[in-house]
């Protein structure tokens, strides 16, 4: 099942007297339960293209459809809504709240929906689990180290059981120990619980990982493979 | 996690600075507290100076005696007038007086003197006329002397035991004259009081001017000073319209104007200082939110509304403004309870210069709830006002630019 419809997109920016084309035309489609890598050289149009599907950013031209929803038609209360309940986000440097714990940056989504206390504590719980960070549930993030401060993130990111997860390139900041251990953990989550992730990513190993890899250079998509998950 | 934990642990992320900028809050207030609390416990102390020196808190006269100040304008205080007084919630005491002028002549001497008519006995608890005297007796009832002040003593050349003449014009138009034998001397801390006055039993006085029963002014004193304007709104809905009733204020317009332009003197300096701390928390709010503007950014992008986050940092301006506001006023309680038991003594010309105008040369404070009442509005409008730029820029926030920051 389509979740997410990307037709003819565009991203401009003006800089000085140039015009930088950073997205140039992108129709993309993505499936429940994907896990994809955006790959491309710096400056391609990956992050650009990522910022625009998760709502962060507006494109120039083109629509980015969500569960039927056209996201560029959403008022900006109604956007930040929207990517609140259906959209995961996980960011290169972890961007967790330092004043919160670890425990509280993953109930943090939930206590913005509105859920009940016994269930945030709970699927909290579940989810610093998942990631083997159940001990750690009240470390702030200062005493967290890189790799367990991005399982954090991702917990924070499924926590309010979003329909996908944009992951802008996660293991930048990581050693390879820590990308191994989130990467399988990313894996699993989207292999049981069918969460779709969409990262963009310079890091081989992730690349290698995904099941669809779609390369970009100067706003284009220039390739689009799926294959079969390395075992 | 609640707002109000977020804000309050993101007020603590950088402690020194927070700290800091609590401080300047602290002392702010703490100087901003001492300087009204000096300011209007002096007030307090100069107005009850007067009040008491002379002309009471409240005074009722016949409706046109203030502007023309003479005995055709003295009444008799009827039964209902007396009821009145005795009457009205407040009151703590009240006396009778019968004021004029008349020429005093002692030998060759002759001077101009203010006849100040009194209930020795209800005159000495109000105004404590007889701590004044430097030299023989305080009148009695029925006392049948005079009490002169002291420079018009000298240059009347009398001293007590000594008899001087007086003549004036008496409530019907004759002329009027007597002997008075000087009683006493009074030494007031007022040059122009130690000029011109003298004091007799009011019943002399009547005596003398042919005005039985006759006064010029009833002398009122109340309980609080807070409670003036009440006291006297009561008087006034109830009194006879031929009868006026003043209010100290009204009665030394100048002593208003002094400290009204004193009081303003104070406000600009209290308005610098609350300037600089205006602009002390504006700095620590624009850095708190400089140096998070990617993670405020985040909040938003993971799904945070604008106007919640903009409530966060709204709260953490108000707390700072609450921590700095209540500890200069929980500091500056027990500093303003010892200096209202200690006034500060002045010296030199300035103790000279109000010693001059019958006004003990101390610095008083005051414990009026408004002393911390002002000062906590004053820092909560400008925390306010600080906010705003804080909300603004919740509201305006661009996630990608913030995020890029």
């Amino acid at each position: 099942m389509k979740i997410i419809t990307v037709t003819n997109l565009h991203k401009f920016y003006q800089e000085t007297e140039v015009e930088v084309k950073a997205v140039n035309g992108i129709d993309l489609s993505f499936e429940e339960g994907e896990f994809t890598a955006v790959v491309g050289p710096s400056g391609s149009g990956k992050t650009t293209l990522l910022n625009i599907i998760g709502g962060l950013d507006k494109p120039s031209s083109g629509e980015v459809i969500i569960d039927n929803v056209n996201i560029n038609d959403l008022s900006s209360s109604r956007l930040i809504d929207f990517r609140m309940n259906n959209i995961g986000f996980v960011f290169q440097s972890y961007n967790l709240i330092p004043v919160l714990t670890a425990g509280e940056n993953v109930e943090f989504i939930m206590h913005l929906q509105g859920r009940p206390k016994k269930e945030r504590e709970s699927r909290t719980r579940e989810l610093l689990e998942a990631v083997g960070l159940g001990d750690r549930i009240n470390s702030r993030p200062g005493k967290l180290s890189g790799g367990q401060q991005q399982r954090v993130a991702v917990a924070r990111a499924l926590a309010s059981k979003p329909k996908f997860v944009l992951a802008d390139e996660p293991t930048a900041n990581l050693d390879s120990k820590s990308t191994e251990n989130l990467l399988e953990i990313m894996e699993k989550l989207n292999r049981e619980e069918n969460i779709s992730f969409i990262f963009s990513t310079h890091d081989a190993r992730v690349v290698n990982k995904a099941r669809r890899v779609i390369r970009v250079e100067d706003g284009k998509v220039i390739s689009d493979e799926t294959k079969e998950l390395k075992k | 996690m609640k707002n109000y934990i977020i804000a309050w642990r993101n007020l603590w992320r950088n402690k020194r600075r927070t700290l800091i900028t609590v401080s300047s809050i602290f002392f702010g207030v703490l100087i901003a507290i001492i300087m009204s609390s000096m300011q209007e416990g002096s007030y307090i102390s100069m107005i009850n100076n007067v009040v008491k020196f002379y002309s009471g808190y409240i005074q009722i006269h016949d409706k046109d005696y203030w502007e023309n100040k003479t005995l055709y304008y003295s009444f008799q205080a009827d039964d209902s007038l007396n009821l009145l007084v005795r009457e009205t919630d407040g009151i703590s005491m009240s006396s009778e007086r019968l004021e004029s002028f008349a020429l005093a002549s002692s030998g060759d001497k002759t001077q101009a003197v203010m006849v100040v008519g009194v209930e020795p006995e209800q005159e000495n608890k109000i105004t404590e006329l007889s701590k004044w005297v430097v030299n023989g007796k305080f009148l009695e009832q029925g006392s049948r002397g005079i009490l002169l002040a002291r420079e018009l003593a000298q240059n009347l050349d009398a001293g007590v035991g000594d008899t001087i003449v007086m003549l004036s014009q008496g409530y019907y138009g004759s002329n009027e004259a007597d002997k008075f034998v000087v009683e006493g001397i009074l030494n007031f801390p007022s040059p122009e009081l130690n000029k011109r006055f003298c004091y007799m039993d009011i019943q002399r006085a009547r005596e003398f001017y042919s005005a039985d029963g006759m006064i010029t002014s009833i002398v009122i004193m109340v309980s609080d000073y807070s409670d003036v304007s009440r006291v006297l709104k009561n008087i006034r809905s109830k009194l006879n319209p031929a009868y006026t009733a003043m209010s100290w204020d009204e009665m030394q317009p100048e002593l208003v104007q002094m400290i009204n332009g004193d009081r303003a003197g104070g406000l600009v300096m209290k308005a610098i200082l609350y300037i600089i701390i205006g602009f002390g928390i504006l700095g620590t709010i624009i850095m708190m939110i400089a140096e998070r503007r990617k993670e405020l950014a985040i909040m938003v992008a993971v799904g945070m509304q604008k106007y919640k986050l903009g409530i966060i940092l709204f709260m953490e301006t108000v707390y700072i403004g609450i921590i700095g506001v209540f500890s200069g006023i929980i500091v500056s309680i027990p500093m303003i309870i010892y200096f209202i038991h200690h006034p500060l003594p002045l010296t030199g010309s300035a103790a000279q210069a109000m010693t001059d105008m019958g006004i003990e040369p101390f610095m008083y404070f005051t414990a009026a709830p408004k002393i911390f009442t002002h000062q906590m509005i004053t820092v909560f409008a400008i925390t306010l006002l600080v906010s705003l730029y804080p909300l603004a820029s919740a509201l305006s926030l661009n996630i990608i630019k913030w995020m890029r920051n």
